[in-house]
């Protein structure tokens, strides 16, 4: 056996995992708090990349240095996609708080679909270039034919977003406020916790996590369209699902599994059916453990 | 006295049936008020419309928090009703059950604090002293209501007993001036019962703090009301001090039947 190839794909999967992992968030924090699937969510990812992209094309023109313009771009990013994802709760989610979940869920995926659409007539259906924003580091030559630099920001950057939400959900104030919120939202509502400023926050958070998933994939990749929300943000649903949806600990474990398995099998098998071995399976789990890989089945008292 | 809760010909109807037909009550400072009454009067219906779970179909219900002017909170949201000061417990527990007990406190507390989501993410000198404040302010409660062993566990794997008067504390946690309890001694035993009921004179003796309570066990209500009110199909059809009550033919009738009264 090859172990350097293996352990190529081995680290391009945590790669791609820790990408999913940072999509999926916003799937499951949303969930975990609403019981909503957001398909909107991929569009968010794609707009924090075009965002980036024009950012970054505008200071690249105006002479900026590499590294104010990843700074400057990322930032732009993911405040434009809060934006939007503050904007979409209020206007698609909120009237529909009391209505059948179908009713939310159908007002979601109306919402990608116009998002969609809005971005392609706003900009172009073409495929753009995206500028390589991770510089090649010169100390990690050696290794670069293990992992790039590339792919080595996007798993040290995934990692540290991921410490700063476990930090943020485990001891702030907010993150105490939104467990309880998930917990039980009306019994959070009479202990004075605001559960409209709760919610808004989930999206925030889960649309900055997204933007910074769109800028880092987007820059890997190289080129973007308004397609891209679509597939990353399915793929990151199924990653929140084969980890147990509601728990962002499963959304990082499913992110890194789904990684894992596209991976493994693009490089051992064919990589033309990559995205059929991530659904088949999505199929196995669902079938023989539906409530995912850390996911507890909740049992409703009527 | 100086009424701290007034309900004024409140209605509450949902599609054709009525819950609660104007009915009156008010709660003074420093009174324990039961409410009683044969199961489906509206009692919980009548606490869910004063915190704001419910918007009352008409009606008023006025508030007059320590120092403050007197309002009216018809149509507030739960929780500017709990910031006001009115803080309740539910028939059923209703804790954060993978929450640690502190935590539970900890939640109820929050709304007392002004850092918000800005502060969490860039931490000044302000959040962390206002969050080492509230840890101690939690701990400090907990105490009180002799649950500070359990500190760091599970709130659901605390026995049961424990886990009522946790609810307890949670809502002490909120500051209020007027506490709803929801039927405090459902499912304890004898013993339990009577710790419950010092912990109650506890807390309207120490913490200043008035209760308006639901409840079945008609030994503990008579021993802790100074008031009590009766309710059966949304009405008030009695009110006096547990004395009174008892020998009330009204009441009898609406618990035993006709032929008993």
């Amino acid at each position: 056996m090859d172990w350097e190839y293996f352990l190529e794909l081995f680290l391009g999967g945590i790669t791609r995992g820790s990408i999913y992992a940072l999509i999926a968030l916003g799937y499951t924090m949303v969930y975990g708090i609403i019981e909503l699937i957001n398909f909107a969510h991929g569009e968010i990812y794609m707009i924090g990349a075009f965002t980036a992209l024009i950012i970054a094309t505008v200071l690249t023109m105006a002479g900026f240095n590499q590294v104010a313009i990843v700074v400057i771009a990322s930032g732009a990013a993911v405040l434009y996609s809060c934006a939007y994802g503050f904007t979409i709760e209020k206007l698609a989610y909120k009237p529909l708080r009391n209505a059948p979940r179908l009713s939310a869920l159908i007002s979601a995926i109306g919402m990608s679909l116009f998002l969609q659409n809005y971005v392609l007539l706003a900009q172009t259906s073409d495929f753009l270039p995206f500028p390589s924003l991770i510089p090649d580091f010169e100390f990690w030559e050696p290794y670069a034919h293990i992992i790039s630099s590339q792919e080595l920001v996007i798993i040290i950057t995934t990692a540290i977003v991921m410490i700063l939400l476990t930090f943020l959900i485990k001891f702030s104030k907010i993150g105490k406020a939104m467990r309880a919120t998930a917990q039980d939202m009306n019994m959070a509502m009479l202990l004075g916790v605001d559960v409209n400023l709760v919610i808004s926050a989930t999206f925030i958070i889960g649309s900055a996590t997204a933007a910074i998933g769109g800028v880092l994939i987007a820059s890997h990749m190289g080129q973007i369209n308004f397609y891209i929300g679509f597939i990353v943000g399915i793929k990151a649903f199924v990653a929140a699902v084969l980890g147990g949806i509601g728990s962002i600990p499963g959304a990082v474990l499913g992110g890194l599994v789904l990684g894992w398995t596209e991976s493994f099998f693009a490089g051992y098998v064919s990589s033309d059916y990559e995205d059929v071995f991530a659904f088949i399976f999505l199929v196995f789990i669902l079938v023989f453990r539906p409530s995912g890989i850390l996911g507890r089945s909740v049992s409703r008292k009527v | 006295m100086n009424k701290v809760l007034e309900v004024k010909n409140l209605r509450m109807n949902f599609g054709g049936l009525s819950a609660i037909d104007t009915f009156n009550l008010d709660v003074s400072d420093g009174e324990i008020v039961a409410v009683i009454g044969p199961n489906g009067a509206g009692k919980t219906t009548l606490f869910n419309c004063i915190t704001g779970l419910y918007t009352a179909s008409s009606g008023d219900i006025l508030i007059s928090p320590p120092d403050k002017k007197t309002k009216s909170i018809i149509g507030f949201k739960p929780n500017i009703i709990t910031e006001s000061g009115l803080a309740r417990t539910f028939q059923n527990i209703r804790l954060f059950s993978n929450m640690t007990v502190l935590e539970n406190v900890m939640i109820g507390r929050h709304c007392r604090l002004n850092s918000g989501i800005i502060g969490a993410i860039f931490r000044p000198k302000t959040t962390v002293n206002e969050e080492e404040q509230v840890v101690q302010d939690s701990y400090d409660i907990l105490e009180k209501i002799g649950l500070e062993k359990y500190v760091n566990e599970f709130a659901k794997n605390l026995p049961y007993g424990a886990q009522r008067r946790l609810e307890i504390a949670r809502a002490l946690a909120t500051d209020p001036f007027l506490l709803l309890l929801d039927e405090p001694a459902a499912g304890m035993n004898m013993q339990e019962t009577k710790e419950l009921d010092d912990l109650i004179l506890k807390i309207r003796d120490e913490e200043k703090i008035s209760i308006l309570l639901i409840e079945h066990d008609m030994s503990l209500v008579m021993s802790l009301s100074d008031r009590i009110i009766v309710m059966d199909y949304g009405k008030n059809i009695a009110q006096g001090n547990p004395a009174e009550i008892k020998r009330n033919t009204d009441v009898i009738k609406a618990y035993l039947g006709e032929t008993f009264a």
